[in-house]
């Protein structure tokens, strides 16, 4: 059985987070993903879960981190200068492999920018903001519905691969109320599982990755004892700076991720079986890119719409395919210009792009977009 | 002490980073000999570090581990106690660490009198970037960041969370090991926010600069100022003068974070309002 309701995307990422088994949730109050933690903090106590407003937003990072290493799936939410001050943080999971998932509501930015308004001002920032060489998963959800499926999704990413996922929502995803089908009970949606160790606690060794190159992780509490570390660390967690441990280390990171593309990199073709004119666009922004393409297509125009769902790790092997086929690669995002430079890199001059950028903390509406097409064709 | 070393610390993690003639190693020996005294379980014991000298001691110890980083190991030792409420919870951390770049987290979770037990390493300095001042630094000592001596005032960060909302308190120094094993002991079996303040010598970044001789003199300057809670009260403000009391400083009863979470847990689950 399910039923249907009208709701907010922040409040399907909450929805999701309980489907997928989360029992807890640690942060600091950030508009525009407030939502997120105040449906957390009435839901989770109703599972059995735990909900704590920390003191600020590195403190809500660092909290995740301990309660995920006893063993629990776990979330913090925030928004663009809170998703900074957890940047460190972030590189800590990432190299300790320590599974959660970091939902950023972006906001017009840099600084306070505009709180309430939309923008995908952090595109770069999810991929890059922290220190160092790591690779980062990072999902954006192009609908209330969406949020609640990616959001199981990032911890089916996050406890398969030991990796912190980022959930990158917009303000119009976050705050848009949707029609959204729910199932009344949970329980018969799969709960993503963390790899225990098969091994008696004396052989276990945090760090040694099976042939997926995932190291099982035990809780702690559990009787196996080790140690993590933000340290460049061997097998048993312990530090270890040698160069050649150093760079067994980081390609480990790297590849248990590459290796895995096809399984992980999510998007969505609308109309593109013939398209000449391709639009890129997540989101909110894509919302506007539905109906520019079906505008477009009305008045003749073969357009059509290439939606990245996994924004990172970027699908290079899927836009150098619609490169090959297109006249015109628009892309389309609210920000000063971010995603396209990675999309030009994989297009590598075999079809021109343009880009279509706003940042004056408005939607890109479909007639400005249709606009654009019209004028490329 | 041998028995102790094959017990809890980790099998060829020796010898350690920490220099001759400093405390760190003290205060770890303690910390073991704590947990050994009350015969916990090495599984349910947590050590969460925050980032400097004293917080490789989480690496040594064979227990649950997290070498977090700089200045964190409050919120992270705070979710460990909230996933996992059975575990008993030590942070290990410095006086940098804790009350710099980590003070925020410190205040707060004495406030909430979280159930985690604080072995703070004050060193008066910041050890492992080579002699910079802390918040602990007191005024008017040298450091690489203050050739010309201190001018900011140093926290007591024994009022200080007393204050926040800590509800047990001590101090003790690497000198009086036995008190020092004994109030962490106590701290660990306090069901609520611990303090201790372990005061330890730093003679390579601290006491060099501040020319307190070795390893042996910056001992014996402990041994000189460490003063007994119950002595030190009686004492008049001009014999107080650099003296500081050691011993349980403070001890009250509050309601404990986890526990209290836990029974909202179960009142909303009762359908109960
Ligand atoms: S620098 Fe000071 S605190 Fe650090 S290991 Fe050396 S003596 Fe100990």
């Amino acid at each position: 059985m399910s039923k249907v309701y009208l709701m907010q995307g922040n409040q399907a990422v909450a929805e999701g987070a309980i489907a997928a088994g989360v029992k807890f949730f640690g942060g600091y109050p950030i508009t525009p993903s407030t939502e997120v933690a105040e449906s957390l903090a009435k839901m989770l106590p109703t599972v059995g879960g735990k909900f704590i407003q920390m003191e600020d937003e590195i403190a809500g990072i660092g909290v995740i981190i301990g309660a995920s290493l006893t063993g629990m799936k776990v979330m913090t939410a925030t928004s663009g200068p809170g998703f900074s001050l957890k940047q460190e943080l972030i590189g800590y999971a990432c190299i300790a492999e320590i599974p959660m998932v970091i939902v950023n509501v972006q906001r017009v930015g840099p600084s306070t920018g505009q709180p309430t308004a939309p923008a995908q001002g952090d595109v770069m920032q999810a991929r890059w903001g922290t220190h160092g060489d790591h690779p980062i998963i990072a999902l954006t959800p192009g609908s209330v519905p969406e949020c609640f499926d990616l959001t199981i999704k990032a911890y089916e990413f996050s406890e398969k691969y030991r990796t912190p996922v980022i959930l990158l929502l917009d303000e119009i995803i976050g705050h848009m109320r949707e029609k959204i089908e729910l199932p009344d009970n949970y329980d018969e949606i799969a709960k993503p599982q963390r790899k225990l160790p098969q091994v008696p606690p004396e052989e276990y060794k945090a760090y040694q990755a099976d042939a997926d190159l995932v190291p099982a992780m035990a809780p702690f509490g559990s009787g196996y004892r080790w140690h993590v570390t933000g340290l460049v660390h061997d097998e048993y967690g312990f530090p270890n700076g040698s160069p050649a441990a150093t760079q067994k280390c980081l390609d480990r990171l790297h590849e248990k991720i590459n290796n895995n593309l096809d399984d992980i990199v999510l998007y969505e073709n609308y109309c593109m079986d013939d398209a000449e004119t391709v639009v890129i666009a997540y989101g909110g922004t894509a919302r506007s890119a539905y109906a520019a393409v079906d505008a477009a297509r009305a008045k003749g125009i073969k357009a059509g719409l290439f939606r990245p769902i996994t924004m990172w790790p970027f699908p290079a092997k899927q836009i150098a395919e619609i490169a090959g086929k297109a006249k015109h690669i628009i892309v389309a995002e609210m920000n000063y210009g971010q995603y396209v430079i990675e999309v030009e890199r994989a297009v590598a001059g075999k079809a021109p792009v343009t880009l279509h950028a706003k940042y004056n903390s408005e939607a890109i509406t479909p007639d400005e977009l249709l606009a654009r097409i019209e004028s490329l064709k | 002490m041998e028995q102790i070393i094959d017990k809890y610390f980790r099998p060829g993690r020796l010898p350690h980073i920490w220099c001759p003639g400093c405390g760190n190693g003290i205060i770890t020996g303690a910390i073991v000999k704590a947990v050994d005294k009350l015969a916990l379980e090495k599984n349910d014991v947590a050590v969460v570090s925050g980032i400097g000298c004293s917080s490789r001691a989480s690496g040594y110890l064979d227990f649950n581990t997290v070498h977090s980083a700089h200045g964190r190991a409050l919120p992270v030792a705070t979710g460990v106690k909230l996933g996992q409420p059975r575990l008993k919870v030590i942070v290990v951390t410095g006086d940098g660490d804790a009350t710099a770049i980590g003070g925020n987290h410190f205040i707060h979770a004495a406030r909430r009198n979280i159930d985690l037990t604080v072995v703070l390493f004050n060193n008066n300095i910041y050890g492992m970037t080579g002699g910079q001042y802390s918040p602990l630094t007191p005024a008017n000592s040298k450091a690489t960041t203050a050739p010309y001596g201190t001018v900011d005032r140093p926290f007591d960060v024994t009022e200080l969370a007393k204050g926040a909302g800590a509800t047990f308190v001590a101090r003790s120094t690497t000198f009086h090991t036995q008190l020092l094993v004994d109030v962490i002991a106590q701290g660990i079996q306090h069901e609520g926010f611990s303090l201790i303040e372990a005061i330890t010598a730093c003679p390579i970044s601290f006491g060099r600069q501040n020319k307190m001789g070795g390893a042996p003199d910056m001992m014996k300057w402990q041994k000189d100022r460490g003063v007994m809670l119950a002595a030190y009260e009686k004492m008049t403000d001009e014999q107080k003068e650099g003296k500081f009391p050691i011993g349980v400083l403070y001890k009250t009863e509050a309601p404990e974070y986890s526990a209290e979470y836990d029974k909202v847990i179960a009142r909303v689950q009762k359908g109960a309002k």
